[in-house]
């Protein structure tokens, strides 16, 4: 029940719910957790509501991070 | 799926399986307890023990909170609905957790079991995905007192605490909380200074996986003190597999380096500070609990939430009158031992035998992040018998 994935924010429906799409399949999450979301906002969710806010350079820093260790290492 | 596949990514692990190699020195072993049962789930899915050389060994930790619920807890949930005909609502991974006299909620709902000769044979039982959904049950049922069986650490604690509020502001007169919110500091500090860790040095501990989705809430900054006082290195890890590989390097340099500071891989979700709006309501609902019982752990101090005077009403355990019994385990069960990081799945005599996800003995076996489920669902039993296969 920890499980939870990163899911592309769709729709703002105001009062504090939107819709999300999760590799296609879209679903209606509370937003209430998180102040100033938008759309095309990518969010973590988890038992419907949305925990955090993904931030892509953040993501992207990561991603380059793994890369170089994987480099050195090879 | 983005922000899920390239963290998944087959080369990249190889990759940072070979950074890990070159990186551990051969004469020593590195030992690192990842809190989390997200983690514990990650590392046997995606077999990260195979990857890992061999004197790096991964321990699972008391983070999985479907584990550390007691019995006694359990039975309360289960006496509401047989005895008083609520309607109560939780989330599935708790239906099979098993209480006393071998029962569950899902036995409980089914009206099968030693259950004795009061109240009903069948209880209402609701599996929900979501905090909304008990509230809604609650609204379409005006006529039944509806209790949300709430659980898990400081992630569920927000949407109880968000439905809590949501009740009083409705004045909802039929809807109540089963309060098991736990926290995840709480139990590192129990774990620290368990008399395995501190004395015995039966579990040798070099550090710790700081758990991914629990930090998007709390921040990195409570861990600042198991860095600082107890000389432990902490890396918050996403949880994909390529995630808790980094981790697993950072703490390794840490150690080769003499240091202990809290370094942050899931820099991507997680900040110092965390999700100020999710603590405040948080704060608001919730205070600490004196004392509350974990399976494994035992009695910890100040390591759960239990609603504030205010919210009274909401709050099943006064609304009933309930009082804790406390309930030993089934003696053959090793979860206690293994929620504290002492023994493995495979140390206990009915792993995969009499005990399975079908039929759960303990706990450890009923959510896939426990760590017996874990190990027998995706057949990585390599770190635990030495066997080299999926046996
Ligand atoms: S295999 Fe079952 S009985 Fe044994 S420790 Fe794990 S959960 Fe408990």
């Amino acid at each position: 029940m920890c499980l939870a994935l990163p899911a592309r924010v769709v729709e703002l429906m105001g009062n504090d719910l939107g819709v999300i799409d999760l590799g296609g399949v879209r679903k209606e999450v509370s937003l209430a957790l998180l102040d100033d979301v938008a759309v095309g906002d990518y969010v973590i969710i988890h038992v419907g509501y949305a925990l955090a806010k993904l931030d892509p350079e953040e993501a992207a820093k990561t991603l380059a991070l793994f890369a170089e260790m994987a480099q050195a290492g090879a | 799926m983005k922000y899920v596949d390239e963290f998944r990514d087959g080369e990249l692990a190889k990759g940072l399986a070979k950074a890990i190699a070159a990186e551990v020195a051969p004469r020593r072993d590195y030992s690192f307890m990842e809190f989390c049962g997200g983690h514990t789930h990650a590392i046997s899915r995606y077999g990260v023990g195979d990857l890992l050389p061999p004197n790096v060994r991964m321990i699972h930790g008391p983070g999985c909170p479907v584990c550390v619920l007691p019995i006694g807890r359990m039975d309360l949930a289960i006496r509401l609905a047989l005895d008083r005909g609520v309607i109560l609502c939780t989330y599935g991974d708790t239906l099979r957790i098993p209480a006393s006299n071998g029962l569950s909620l899902l036995k409980a709902k089914a009206g099968v079991g030693n259950i004795g000769n009061i109240g009903s044979t069948r209880g209402d039982i609701r599996m929900v995905y979501s905090t909304t959904d008990a509230l809604n049950i609650a609204r379409e049922h005006p006529g039944r007192e509806v209790v949300f069986l709430a659980i898990g650490f400081e992630t569920t604690t927000p949407p109880t605490a968000l439905a809590i509020l949501q009740a009083h502001r409705e004045d909802l007169q039929n809807f109540s909380v089963l309060c098991n919110h736990v926290l995840t500091p709480a139990a590192i500090t129990h774990i620290l200074e368990s008399p395995e860790v501190r004395q015995y040095g039966t579990v040798p501990l070099d550090g710790f996986i700081g758990p991914a989705h629990v930090s998007t809430v709390i921040g990195s900054r409570p861990y600042e003190y198991f860095a600082e006082e107890y000389r432990k290195p902490v890396v918050i890890a996403g949880f994909e597999p390529l995630d808790v590989m980094q981790a697993i390097c950072m703490l390794v340099r840490q150690v080769n380096q003499g240091r202990a500071e809290v370094e942050n891989e899931f820099s991507r979700a997680v900040t110092r500070e965390g999700n100020l709006k999710a603590q405040r309501l948080v704060s608001n609902v919730f205070e600490l609990r004196r004392s509350f019982e974990w399976r494994g752990l035992g009695e910890v101090p100040y390591s759960a939430l239990q609603i504030r005077a205010g919210f009274a009403r909401f709050d099943a355990e006064r609304r009933y009158g309930l009082n804790y019994v406390p309930v030993p385990d089934n003696k053959a069960c090793e979860c206690g031992a293994i929620l504290r990081g002492v023994k493995k799945p495979r140390d206990c005599k009915i792993f995969g035998t009499v005990c399975t996800p079908e039929n759960p003995m303990g706990s450890c076996m009923v959510s896939s992040e426990g760590a017996c489920a874990a190990h027998y669902s995706f057949g990585r039993h390599k770190d635990f018998s030495g066997d080299g296969g999926n046996s």
